[in-house]
């Protein structure tokens, strides 16, 4: 297999580049700060050495964007930053509670916000950022949609936003039941009655949701374990497919953003 | 033609020579490995993604053995007004496994649908045939009513009006000595014709029956 040609690696900011040692100076370990510096810069470089990772982090991070970004440009990672903190609260929130019917999940919701310390702020964090996720998640596709962003070669992208808006919709399906309060109860009868009214394989999904033909001892558990473990681990593994592909692609101009050529090319032309 | 056919290579790794083919050997070794190691994988994979994907998705061909559950004594009941009664659908569970029927004593005079003679008991479930929501008799408009989405429903059950795609479910009922019991849920038509039970918002009229199959594991009527 022939070897492939080395791409030139973008190049760091000036800020980030070491200048060469001045002649005549000092330029042995001067002190406790320097040796600080020279440890970090030794472990930061067996790091590298095995595994290249900086190259990847320069390929991720020093990119080209064009002419004209702005601040709606921030509205994907606003999403990425919102799922980030629906997933931390949530890991912390699935520490006290337990997915039992009989009573034992609305009172360890309870004891979250009346009993635990900063409970309340927790759980407040986790109902609220749903809102705000889903929110973030319709803005970011109307940008999408208004900037023409999602045209060739970009296709695929929105594909997999549009499965992770899906996603993110199932996440707040599932997650409105855990409270296990009425307003959870019903709103789960109902929406699952929904998903039932789709012909064919309707009823089937339907009953694949609640365990059953009823709404059982399982279907509390099982909206649990799709909202903890199933759900999250594809939109986490969608995400880094959705922002390698932003990466690799690149993003796109504004739509009002005017081409520029050169005086010599415009002349040519005429 | 004749030259391309000469041009074939033998399927025999030993007319190829290949260093080290057996007599009669066809798959090379390499492509052996390829296959072997795919298969592998695949028996690999489908061995804990197939029982996973059963026990998810079993408890749809589950049957249920019918429950006869007593709601009180017969001469709690009347033949022209309803009684609430509760009963459970959903074992283990407590509050949340509870549902509502509404049951009167059989009466000649308003039962003429030919599919109800016979029924000792008129026993209609308080799930709204629309999404789900419980449905309340009010007695002063002889009407059920959804609080949710303002399905209207007469005596019999059947929709008057709002979104409702069916009448109200019903219960089959029994008498067992002196007491009324309540038994599967069974979905009716528009004419009162019994279906097995469908989940609200699945119309049984015309072709609806064909739309929205009753589960695998229901007992048929």
């Amino acid at each position: 297999m022939p070897k492939l040609p080395k791409l030139p690696a973008p190049p760091l900011p000036a800020a980030l580049q070491t200048p060469p040692p001045r002649p005549g100076e000092n330029n042995g370990p001067s002190g406790p700060v320097e040796d600080a510096k020279q440890a970090g810069i030794t472990v930061v470089d067996w790091v590298d050495e095995r595994t290249s990772l900086s190259g990847a982090a320069r390929w991720m991070m020093f990119r080209k964007v064009p002419k004209g970004t702005n601040w709606f440009y921030t509205l994907g990672s606003a999403t990425m930053f919102a799922f980030l903190s629906q997933a931390v609260t949530g890991v912390f929130l699935a520490m006290y509670y337990r997915p039992d019917p009989a009573g034992g999940a609305y009172e360890s919701i309870r004891y979250v916000t009346n009993d635990v310390f900063l409970g309340q702020f927790v759980r407040g964090m986790h109902k609220w950022g749903s809102s705000v996720m889903v929110i973030l998640v319709f803005l970011h596709m109307g940008r999408t949609f208004f900037f023409g962003a999602y045209k060739y070669p970009r296709e695929l992208n929105w594909v997999i936003g549009v499965v992770l808006l899906i996603m993110t919709m199932t996440m707040s399906f599932t997650g409105y039941l855990l409270p296990f309060d009425q307003r959870a109860y019903w709103a789960t009868i109902v929406g699952v009655n929904i998903n039932g009214t789709g012909p064919l394989l309707g009823p089937y999904l339907s009953d694949f949701l609640r365990g059953g033909s009823e709404f059982g001892a399982t279907t509390l558990s099982r909206f649990y374990a799709i909202h903890m473990l199933l759900v999250p681990g594809a939109i986490a593994a969608l995400i880094g497919a959705h922002l390698y592909l932003v990466a690799k692609l690149g993003t796109t101009a504004p739509p009002w953003q005017k081409a520029e050529s050169s005086s010599e090319l415009r002349e040519a032309e005429v | 033609m004749s030259d391309k056919r000469g041009k074939h290579k033998s399927k025999y790794t030993l007319d190829r020579q290949i260093p080290g083919a057996f007599a009669g050997e066809t798959v090379t070794r390499r492509r052996f490995m390829t296959v072997t190691s795919q298969a592998a994988g695949g028996i690999a994979a489908s061995a804990f993604a197939l029982p996973a994907l059963g026990f998810a998705i079993g408890p749809i061909f589950k049957s249920n053995p019918a429950r006869w559950e007593s709601v009180g004594p017969e001469s709690l009941f009347s033949e022209t007004n309803y009684v609430p009664v509760v009963l459970t659908v959903a074992p283990g569970i407590g509050e949340a496994g509870k549902t509502t029927a509404y049951v009167r004593r059989y009466n000649s005079a308003i039962d003429t649908d030919p599919y109800d003679q016979g029924t000792p008991y008129i026993a209609i479930s308080s799930r709204c045939a629309h999404l789900g929501c419980p449905v309340r008799w009010v007695d002063a408009a002889e009407r059920f009513i959804c609080p949710c989405h303002g399905g209207v429903y007469d005596l019999l059950g059947r929709r008057v009006g709002g979104p409702p795609v069916r009448p109200l479910d019903r219960f089959y009922t029994r008498v067992n000595g002196a007491n009324v019991e309540l038994g599967p849920r069974f979905s009716v038509n528009s004419e009162l014709r019994r279906f097995s039970p469908r989940d609200p918002g699945e119309p049984l009229d015309g072709i609806g029956q064909y739309l929205y199959p009753s589960r695998p594991g229901a007992q048929k009527l």
